[in-house]
């Protein structure tokens, strides 16, 4: 069955960065048929609350969509859910969908974002075992949580750590299991991975470092417990897993699109065919705030991208070049982060670190990367701003505690 | 149900009921009324749900806190002393009639 309408824009993916790039292209005047391809049934909801407010019961459901319904339609956008794409023509100019549909392309914006990797070892496929990615993951976990006394969270990224701090504060006994050294290693230097360890530990939350996960065990099907790389077994009712994601680039690959680790684009979200871009979490790309490629898992990454792809679609150059930024909320610490810091070799900190209110710039050698704050959103937005205006912070700038970093981007704005 | 007024930049208007307890972010895009970003979803993250308050309901408001303080510096449209990030604001029966603009863009 092939549809007959005009070919305009197809987007494959319906979350942040999916639906954003729809949105975008009729704010920049797109006027063609758009089509918006999601494979799960919800409308487009916001992920970030999902292990956090949503998971405690304090954001209903209705208050995570980004929209309601009837905004697509006023804005002429053919939001087909539960639907899926299975394969791209790109000479036909078609791509193929799981409900037999075949639609035509003018543009097509790959927005296929992530999926969780999956936890192998003996005892992963219990009842009970969890991940945390979709609202109907979420919904899993939630209509189990009556029963539940013991989680274990396997894996101490941002994720793990949000979903072990929603759940410790809801009374339950939680332990997280990490296999680095320290806390979200990925994400945050040092001290800050220290400090969210003490915080946790200090909330009652049994944190384990440098330690793996052997097998589960479990009774009648259900999960019973994490047994350890040293032999201990952690009791557990429900075990949540969050060792990363892997980006969903199959779709990409098998069309023959470039892929390395994730789709790769360019500063206008284009791949190497000049008429299917990808945006979010799905796409790889290279920038002034980080050397090599890269591909970013965040909010404010799905949506810059989607709006520089909806402008493209538009017919709109609008290059992607904002600083990163990132945040995690647990327990009462807000923890924001901008710029990639990864390969950093110096910390520079101000505040106070033992009183929970302090900030963290990341240098190698002289070149500032980046900023991580905790509960001090004045110099997270402040480096955020110097990073986009491409000013480089001293060492002995970033350590002046009498020097305020507004200051400084008020010059860096003058002088740019 | 309390009621907001969302005036857009170009002078129309929109009334919309707002259940207590939700955001005037949230009453905006739950309501389809359009000017609202909130790309952060309500962190206080991304300063792209910003209005201006009417004066009338200025002192009716919660204090601004820090956090939103320092985002308000970051709007896209000018910070005005009737500045608010909207997902700072929680509607009320007290708050039943507010009247916010919002700002030409929030990007």
């Amino acid at each position: 069955m092939t549809t007959s309408e005009t070919a305009g824009l197809v987007v494959i993916g319906g979350s942040h960065a999916g639906h954003q790039v729809a949105i975008a292209a009729r704010a920049a005047g797109f006027e063609g048929p758009v089509t918006v391809l999601s494979d799960e049934r919800e409308l487009p909801y916001q992920r970030p609350p999902l292990s956090k407010a949503y998971l405690m019961g304090k954001q209903p459901r209705e208050a995570l969509l980004f929209r309601p319904a009837a905004f697509y339609e006023e804005q002429g956008i053919d939001l087909r859910l539960g639907v899926g794409a299975t394969a791209i023509d790109r000479a036909a100019h078609t791509v193929a969908c799981d409900n037999g549909t075949i639609l035509s392309y003018k543009k097509l914006v790959i927005a296929t974002g992530t999926r969780v990797r999956p936890l192998n070892v003996p005892g992963s496929d219990l009842g009970g075992v969890h991940y945390i990615r979709t609202l109907a993951d979420i919904d899993a976990i939630m209509a189990e949580l009556d029963r539940v006394k013991s989680v274990v969270v396997i894996g101490g990224g941002f994720i793990g750590l949000e979903g072990a701090a929603a759940l410790k504060t809801m009374g339950r006994d939680v332990a997280v299991v990490e296999l680095a050294d320290r806390l979200m290693a990925r994400g945050v230097g040092a001290t800050v991975s220290e400090y969210y360890a003490t915080h946790h530990r200090a909330q009652g939350v049994d944190v384990r470092l440098s330690t793996g996960v052997e097998s589960l065990a479990g009774e009648d099907g259900h999960v019973t417990g994490v047994v350890l790389s040293g032999g201990e077994t952690l009791p557990a009712d429900l075990v949540i897993v969050g060792i990363g994601v892997l980006p969903n680039q199959e779709i990409a690959a098998e069309a023959g699109i470039d892929c390395a680790n994730g789709i790769i684009v360019d500063e206008l979200t284009q791949t190497s065919d000049p008429d299917v871009l990808a945006v979010g979490d799905c796409a790889q790309f290279e920038g002034r705030f980080f050397d090599g490629p890269l591909r970013l898992e965040s909010v404010q990454n799905a949506t810059d991208q989607a709006r520089t792809a909806g402008a493209a679609v538009a017919g709109e150059k609008k290059p992607y070049d904002s600083a990163p930024w990132f945040w995690s909320d647990q327990f009462d610490l807000k923890l924001q982060m901008t710029g990639i810091t990864a390969g950093y070799d110096t910390e520079v900190i101000r505040g106070d670190v033992a009183a929970g209110e302090f900030s963290v710039f990341y240098f190698k050698g002289d070149k500032w990367l980046g900023t991580d704050t905790v509960n001090q959103p004045a110099n997270h937005i402040a480096s955020r701003r110097l990073l986009d205006a491409g000013y480089a912070l001293s060492k002995a700038e970033a350590g002046d505690e009498g020097l305020a970093l507004k200051e400084l981007v008020k010059a860096a704005r003058k002088g740019g | 149900m309390p009621k907001v007024t969302y005036r857009q930049h170009d002078g129309s208007e929109e009334t919309v009921d707002v259940r207590a307890g939700t955001s005037l972010m949230l009453g905006a895009l739950t309501s389809g009324v359009e000017g609202i970003e909130a790309e952060c979803g309500g962190s206080c993250m991304c300063a792209t749900c910003h209005v201006y308050v009417d004066e009338a309901w200025l002192d009716k408001l919660p204090k601004v806190q820090v956090l939103e303080d320092e985002m308000l510096d970051d709007t896209a449209s000018e910070r005005k002393p009737n500045s608010r990030l909207s997902c700072q604001i929680e509607m009320s029966d007290a708050l039943d009639g507010i009247v916010v603009e919002l700002p030409e863009t929030q990007i």
